[in-house]
């Protein structure tokens, strides 16, 4: 086991730990920073994959302000504990456990009975088309109409908030 | 010249189309009659011209065909907007525009005030684009469009008035009563079809006229196809809605219910001449019903008290007679008598319509009388028709009801003879009662005081027409003076190269000039005189004769007064047990309790299951996501161990 | 190195714990942040395919998914806002209109 290989491990287990953290708190302030921790785990997952771009918006947009966004509002609400976490497992629950276990359990027989012959090693290219310059090329060029509709969307969905949030309308 | 015959089918479909459209905004009666009026009107002077030059080209080289563009192809069916310029079809257009002209200069003055006098001229223009699909077809799908456009416009028209119930009844009971005869014309299309692979006249005409005589085949095309003509042409058993269609406006009843669209069942079997020669049993069929049409119509008329009723019969009649000629296999004579009859039974109309616009909507001769010194102009032409009709020499009925006893005389048998004969002297009869009991005598309504009638001559728009009419009336029967008489039959001369063929495989004999024809002529317009003579003197002198008559025959009276009680009997026969059953077996039993039941017991079916099926809708979102999730697990398993 | 299926598993396994998050918590902001980890447990799947296949369409895709990711909460979060004003909880067991 290279030094490599290790690192990619830890990072993995801290994902899963720190995404099962996530669902298990019952405040959701906690689950916020542990969602945020999670983001940093895959920001540097996406490194290990020579995606340097990917990560950093990972981080900037994700970790900073989609998840401010989040505590924000949990904070304006002000939330308590959720009380019921553990007092009532329900049946439904366990059959949603149940449910994402095998479904979970069919994945990791696919990816390991799959064929994925040639697929153990990161591309040669990879770390080129990581690059800002790379993808500033792609997005401008192949997907200019796709980005044009993606930015009508976010001006909509600020609308849409402004609109959803608002007290009165007039 | 020839390829403008598309233009003359078209003017009036442009006619009725600004009429139709843009007619109740026109405030103006007299633009909308004059742009009724003119369309029809040029389309005649093109006919004109187009039958100018038709005179003016070789005999053989008289027929063409103009195709415009393909209409409907599919399969084998290969169908076109072609029209047959030949000499019966331009001789049909020409009698079409004509007549159908002078009507609609008449109408300008009968239909005058009416509110509806842009929907009017709309249907009669359209009218007059539909027969003139009719009679300029090259093919039979063509002519059926031709053929149902003047079964919806005769429709229209009858109904016109559609707020008194009765109208809208008739123009009801014409269309069904038609439409049972379409059925027969469209299994004779479909029959054609299948046994020719066309429905284009010349290459139909041209194969079948190898087959042999009395293919039985062609026996059921023939019979289909005259089912179609007896129901167009008020024939028996069909006759029935032509009485009832008098319910619309007069000048209708002259261009529709006499002058042109009731000949399309004559000119449609005329057309097909080369399927009927090959088919003789058809052609005996065709000859026995028009006379029987033609004495019943006649008898009816003797008694009815209807000015336009009378008619009405007389058209019925004449119309037997037409067919009459076709059956004995003289297909000239029978387009001869539609020709000559349109000009006098649309002046009778017409004379009529005058009439009765005099009397203010009064029909019932009974109540007229006397209406000579008031109506000189009508009286005269109205006479000049009557005497026509009758078959008096040199007026125009006379040639060709003359033609039609000579050839039933010569080809047909005695006895034919004998009721045809006998029924034109009928027809001369119930012509001059209703002349006599109209315009002679004394008048029968109130002259002076109150509620009096103040008849009055019809105005020029409407005198012109019947002046026209009456000319044509006079001289349109010259172009076939008989060779007894020194004439050269000029219209069969005309007419010979499209019934050339039917005429080969009828292989009938020419007749010369015998002593016999002489004899023929002699009695047939004595006959005719008898009539008159019978008529005048019963109604005008002794008018206690033909009430004795119908005292002492009371019983035959009220037969022939109740048309033969054949309205009743198809009641009775027919539309009743057709109503009560759809009443009781169709409507209580099958509509309500089957089908209303079906659907009445589906919505409660699905009621039920949705009372306990919306159960499962909890409400709680991450219910739907976990049948969501669980859907996901069944299609990854599906998928995996198939 | 480590391979690809390593990366799948992975994915799988962060995808499973948000399905489960959202299946299971009332909040709606936590079931919201589990959305916002099975949309990135998407990514990490479509980044390491990207990587290993060497074709850049999969991170062209990862971008509009973060873009999209960032309107869903921006709305997401408005909507938690107007349906706490009016009914002062977010615990999606009692938001049960749509019962029949």
């Amino acid at each position: 086991m290279t030094f490599e290989e290790a690192f990619v491990y830890i990072l993995a287990a801290g994902a899963i730990v720190s995404a099962l953290l996530v669902i298990t708190r019952r405040n959701p302030i906690n689950s916020v920073i542990y969602l945020v921790l999670n983001f940093f785990f895959l920001a540097a997952l996406y490194l290990t994959l020579k995606a340097q771009f990917i990560a950093i918006i990972q981080i900037l947009v994700y970790a900073g302000a989609i998840m401010v966004l989040f505590m924000f509002v949990i904070m304006l609400l002000n939330l308590g504990d959720e009380k019921q976490l553990r007092d009532r497992v329900t049946w439904k629950q366990m059959v949603a456990i149940g449910l994402s276990l095998a479904f979970v359990m069919q994945v990791i027989y696919i990816v390991g009975f799959g064929e994925t012959d040639g697929m153990d090693a990161i591309s040669a290219k990879a770390a080129e088309i990581g690059t800002v310059e790379y993808i500033g090329k792609e997005l401008f060029s192949h997907y200019v109409l796709p980005i044009e509709a993606i930015s009508v969307l976010i001006v909509l969905a600020v609308v849409g908030a402004i609109v959803l949030a608002k007290r009165k309308l007039d | 010249m020839y390829n403008l015959i598309g233009l003359v089918v078209l003017l009036p479909l442009i006619g009725a189309a600004v009429n139709g459209l843009v007619g109740w905004r026109i405030k103006n009666e007299k633009v909308i009659g004059i742009v009724g009026s003119a369309t029809v009107g040029f389309s005649f002077v093109l006919s004109v011209l187009i039958f100018i030059e038709m005179l003016g080209r070789d005999v053989l080289n008289r027929a063409e065909v103009i195709d415009y563009f393909r209409w409907i192809g599919a399969g084998g069916l290969e169908t076109s907007f072609a029209y047959q310029v030949d000499q019966l079809s331009i001789l049909m257009t020409l009698v079409v525009t004509g007549v159908g002209f002078l009507i609609h200069v008449y109408s300008i003055g009968y239909m005058h005030g009416d509110p509806g006098f842009w929907r009017y001229f709309s249907y009669l223009n359209l009218f007059i684009f539909a027969m003139l699909n009719l009679v300029l077809a090259d093919n039979f799908l063509l002519l059926f469009l031709g053929w149902e456009g003047v079964g919806l416009c005769s429709y229209l028209l009858i109904g016109f008035w559609y707020e008194k119930k009765f109208t809208g009844d008739a123009a009801k009971k014409a269309f069904v009563v038609n439409r049972i005869g379409d059925f027969g014309f469209l299994i004779g299309l479909f029959l054609i079809f299948v046994t020719f692979g066309t429905l284009k006249f010349e290459p139909l005409f041209l194969q079948a006229s190898v087959m042999s005589v009395g293919e039985p085949v062609l026996f059921w095309i023939t019979l289909m196809l005259f089912i179609g003509a007896v129901g167009k042409s008020a024939q028996i058993p069909l006759f029935v809605w032509l009485p009832d269609a008098m319910a619309g406006p007069t000048p209708v009843s002259a261009l529709i219910h006499a002058a042109t669209m009731v000949t399309a069942g004559v000119y449609m079997v005329a057309r097909s001449a080369t399927l009927y020669a090959l088919a003789p049993l058809t052609l005996e069929i065709v000859a026995v019903i028009g006379l029987l049409t033609a004495v019943l119509a006649a008898t009816i008329a003797l008694t009815q008290n209807d000015i336009k009723k009378v008619l009405a019969y007389s058209t019925v009649s004449q119309l037997g007679y037409m067919f009459l000629a076709l059956g004995v296999g003289a297909f000239w004579v029978g387009i001869f008598h539609v020709y000559t009859h349109a000009f006098f039974k649309a002046l009778l109309f017409l004379g009529s319509g005058a009439v009765i616009h005099a009397m203010h909507h009064e029909q019932d001769i009974q109540k007229m009388g006397g209406l000579r010194k008031y109506m000189p102009k009508t009286y005269i032409t109205f006479l000049i028709g009557a005497i026509a009709i009758s078959g008096i020499p040199p007026l125009a009925g006379f040639f060709s009801k003359d033609e039609i006893l000579a050839y039933v005389w010569h080809d047909g048998s005695v006895l034919l003879w004998v009721f045809a004969a006998i029924t034109a002297g009928l027809t001369a009869f119930y012509m001059f009662r209703l002349v006599t009991l109209t315009f002679w005598g004394d008048p029968r309504f109130k002259e002076h005081g109150e509620h009096a009638k103040h008849p009055h001559e019809a105005p020029a728009t409407m005198t012109v027409p019947l002046i026209i009419l009456a000319v044509l009336s006079i001289i349109g029967g010259w172009v076939g003076i008989p060779k007894a008489l020194g004439g050269g039959l000029a219209i069969k001369q005309f007419l010979a190269p499209v019934f050339e063929r039917a005429d080969r495989i009828m292989a009938l004999p020419e007749h010369g000039v015998h002593a016999v024809d002489y004899v023929l002529i002699l009695l047939s317009v004595a006959i005719a005189a008898a009539g008159i003579y019978v008529a005048r003197l019963w109604y005008l002198k002794k008018p206690e004769i033909p009430g004795g008559l119908a005292k002492k025959y009371s019983g035959v009276y009220k037969v022939l007064s109740n048309k033969y009680y054949v309205d009743e009997l198809y009641d009775a026969a027919i539309v009743n047990p057709t109503v009560k059953g759809s009443r009781k077996l169709l409507w209580r039993g099958i509509d309500v309790g089957i089908i209303d039941g079906i659907v009445n017991g589906l919505a409660k079916l699905v009621e039920i299951v949705s009372k306990y099926g919306r159960l499962v809708q909890v409400g709680v979102v991450q219910g739907y996501a976990v049948a969501f999730v669980f859907g996901i697990v069944f299609i990854i398993f599906w998928l995996l161990f198939r | 190195m480590v391979s690809l299926n390593f990366y799948l598993s992975l994915s799988a396994m962060l995808f499973t714990i948000g399905v489960v998050g959202v299946l299971t918590r009332r909040n709606a902001i936590i079931v919201f942040m589990s959305i916002e980890l099975m949309l990135n447990s998407v990514n990490l799947t479509l980044v390491a395919f990207s990587s290993f296949l060497g074709d850049a369409t999969g991170q062209m895709l990862v971008f509009f998914v973060i873009t999209i990711a960032a309107a869903e909460a921006a709305i997401g979060l408005a909507i938690i806002i107007a349906l706490f004003r009016n009914k002062q909880t977010v615990n999606i067991d009692e938001i049960n209109l749509l019962k029949w």
